[in-house]
């Protein structure tokens, strides 16, 4: 890990014009973040935040409307990859395919894309699964591949557009610490979009947290917790303590229902 | 204070019972497993037997409807003469030259105007257009500009085939996932393999399912253009037997296109199935 930084974005902004009223709606208003190199970086909030598309703009996918973002250059290959909310995955393709479609993307022959995916397809667990087509897989499973698939293009900083919001609980608590593990091994910098506080807590350096209408930043919360960090961590008073602290953000930035407003 | 459970009525509870497996006999057995070819050939014995009978009896009047043993007759009269096999000889090159024709044409036209924009508003009225004109109209003109020969016929089968093909193949490429778009345009994909790893493999149920309906129209096609054109192939044994009284050949020549209708549908579902290998097979018991 060096000291530079992997991303820095000033002043990005969102803004689209509703086709029905013709109004103005900012979804994202003046975004800064900084992001170190090698540091696990959360951006949480509630929906209509604008964190996924944020993250999308990083990746390229969707252009801001002011702003700039820098990521910084690698001597080759992709600065970025992005890890899809949904799998995503080629239904056509065998999970080997399916992790080697980046690197087919960047140009390299799909034999050769084959050899260099298949060490990943073992990073994230999915031994012995390479032949498989993605219908036969679970969804923790197919959530593996796609990890594997922004894996294999090794690039500097991996996006996650939250990976685990449509596994089960406990499947995502699996996937949370093996995540971490591959981070670990892998040693690159990490966005992670969620909008689960324990998971950002559990999973990051810094937690970003967002709010709606506009999108903005409202809160950078440091965490420091010990590293590795086991799936017990989640239940010290230190974790509850940060839980609490960014549930009160939240909190207070939402819209009342109807039934609490009642006298 | 004791709590007394008291037994409850015997109509208060629904017992459900786990399935037994009981004992079947060897011939149950057998036609459980061959349920599906059983039921299927007792249908056709059935009614063939049932159609000779009639006709042997004189319920069913052989002189409109025939009888199996007289259109099998007939047939092994047919396929002895070089007459018949040159007319099948020529409606299975009208059908299969113009058949191959609209594939070649219809899918990559059909993905050209269902990816790009532009392509697609100046084709899409023509497309409309020919969807609702009956096809059949066209026959007339056809003959005006081609003859009455093979060409004209081929050019009838490629209409009926090419726009059962095209039109689900626009919708297909319309309807390609979002979501794997993003996947392909966040890892820099170039178009070209865009199209290999997305457009086309995902357009592919669509184009199976236009060519299982053109199986039918290019069968309508040929026989449609062989009456008209009453120059050559099985369409004008059809109806030169009808004309001169001959139930029997007719049926067999109806016959012989059922055969390559059901060769043809056969052919597009192996392609089918060896095309989307990748998909969950559905058992047809299993769905029931």
């Amino acid at each position: 890990m060096t000291d530079h930084l992997a991303l820095s974005a000033r002043g990005v902004q969102m803004e689209y014009r509703d086709r029905g009223t013709g109004k103005r709606l900012l979804a994202i208003e003046k975004v800064d973040l900084d992001v170190a190199d090698g540091a696990f970086v959360s951006l949480l909030g509630p929906s209509g935040c604008g964190k996924s598309t944020f993250l999308k703009i990083v990746n390229g996918l969707i252009l801001a409307t002011a702003g700039e973002i820098k990521l910084h250059r690698v001597a080759k290959g992709r600065e970025d990859a992005m890890v899809f909310q949904d799998a995503s995955l080629f239904p056509w393709y065998s999970v080997l395919d399916n992790v080697a479609y980046g690197l087919v993307c960047a140009g390299v022959p799909r034999k050769e894309a084959r050899l260099r995916a298949a060490p990943y397809i073992d990073l994230v667990g999915l031994q012995g699964f390479a032949d498989k087509y993605p219908y036969q897989l679970s969804g923790g499973m197919q959530q593996r591949a796609n990890l594997a698939r922004a894996l294999a293009v090794d690039s500097a900083i991996l996006l996650m557009d939250e990976p685990f919001a449509a596994l089960d609980a406990q499947t995502r608590e699996v996937m949370q610490s093996e995540l971490l593990r591959i981070w670990n091994a892998a040693r690159k910098t990490v966005l992670f979009v969620t909008h689960q506080i324990d998971e950002a807590v559990y999973l990051s350096d810094r937690v970003v947290v967002m709010a709606a209408r506009p999108g903005r930043v409202v809160a950078d919360i440091k965490i420091d917790l010990p590293r590795p960090r086991a799936l017990e961590v989640k239940r010290t008073p230190e974790f509850a303590a940060y839980e609490e602290q960014i549930w009160r953000l939240i909190q207070h930035d939402r819209v009342p229902s109807p039934l609490e407003q009642a006298p | 204070m004791t709590q007394r459970v008291t037994a409850a009525p015997a109509s208060a509870f629904r017992t459900i019972l786990p399935r037994v497996r009981r004992q079947r006999h060897p011939i149950v057995g057998w036609y459980r497993r061959n349920e599906r070819v059983a039921l299927s050939a007792l249908g056709l014995v059935v009614f063939f037997a049932a159609w000779q009978i009639g006709a042997d009896l004189g319920v069913i009047d052989p002189y409109f409807f025939s009888s199996p043993a007289a259109v099998l007759a007939a047939g092994f009269r047919e396929v002895q003469l070089p007459r018949f096999w040159n007319d099948a000889r020529i409606s299975a090159t009208e059908l299969g030259v113009g058949s191959l024709a609209a594939v070649l044409l219809a899918v990559p036209l059909g993905i050209a105007i269902g990816w790009y924009r532009r392509i697609s508003l100046t084709f899409d009225p023509w497309l409309n257009f020919f969807n609702a004109l009956p096809r059949v109209a066209l026959v007339p003109l056809v003959v005006l500009w081609a003859g009455l020969g093979v060409e004209m016929k081929t050019v009838i089968v490629f209409l009926g085939g090419f726009f059962s093909i095209i039109l689900p193949t626009v919708e297909g490429v319309r309807t390609v996932e979002r979501s794997l778009l993003d996947v392909s345009r966040s890892f820099r994909a170039r178009e070209r393999l865009i199209f290999t790893s997305l457009v086309i493999p995902g357009t592919l149920p669509f184009i199976a399912s236009g060519m299982r309906v053109a199986v039918g129209r290019v069968l309508a096609g040929v026989i449609i253009a062989e009456f008209y054109a009453q120059t050559s192939g099985l369409g004008v044994m059809v109806k030169r037997s009808s004309e001169t009284e001959q139930p029997d050949r007719m049926l067999f020549g109806v016959l012989i296109f059922t055969l390559l209708g059901l060769v043809l549908s056969e052919g597009v579902g192996s392609v089918e199935r060896y095309l989307q290998r990748w998909r969950p097979s559905i058992d047809l018991e299993e769905a029931a």
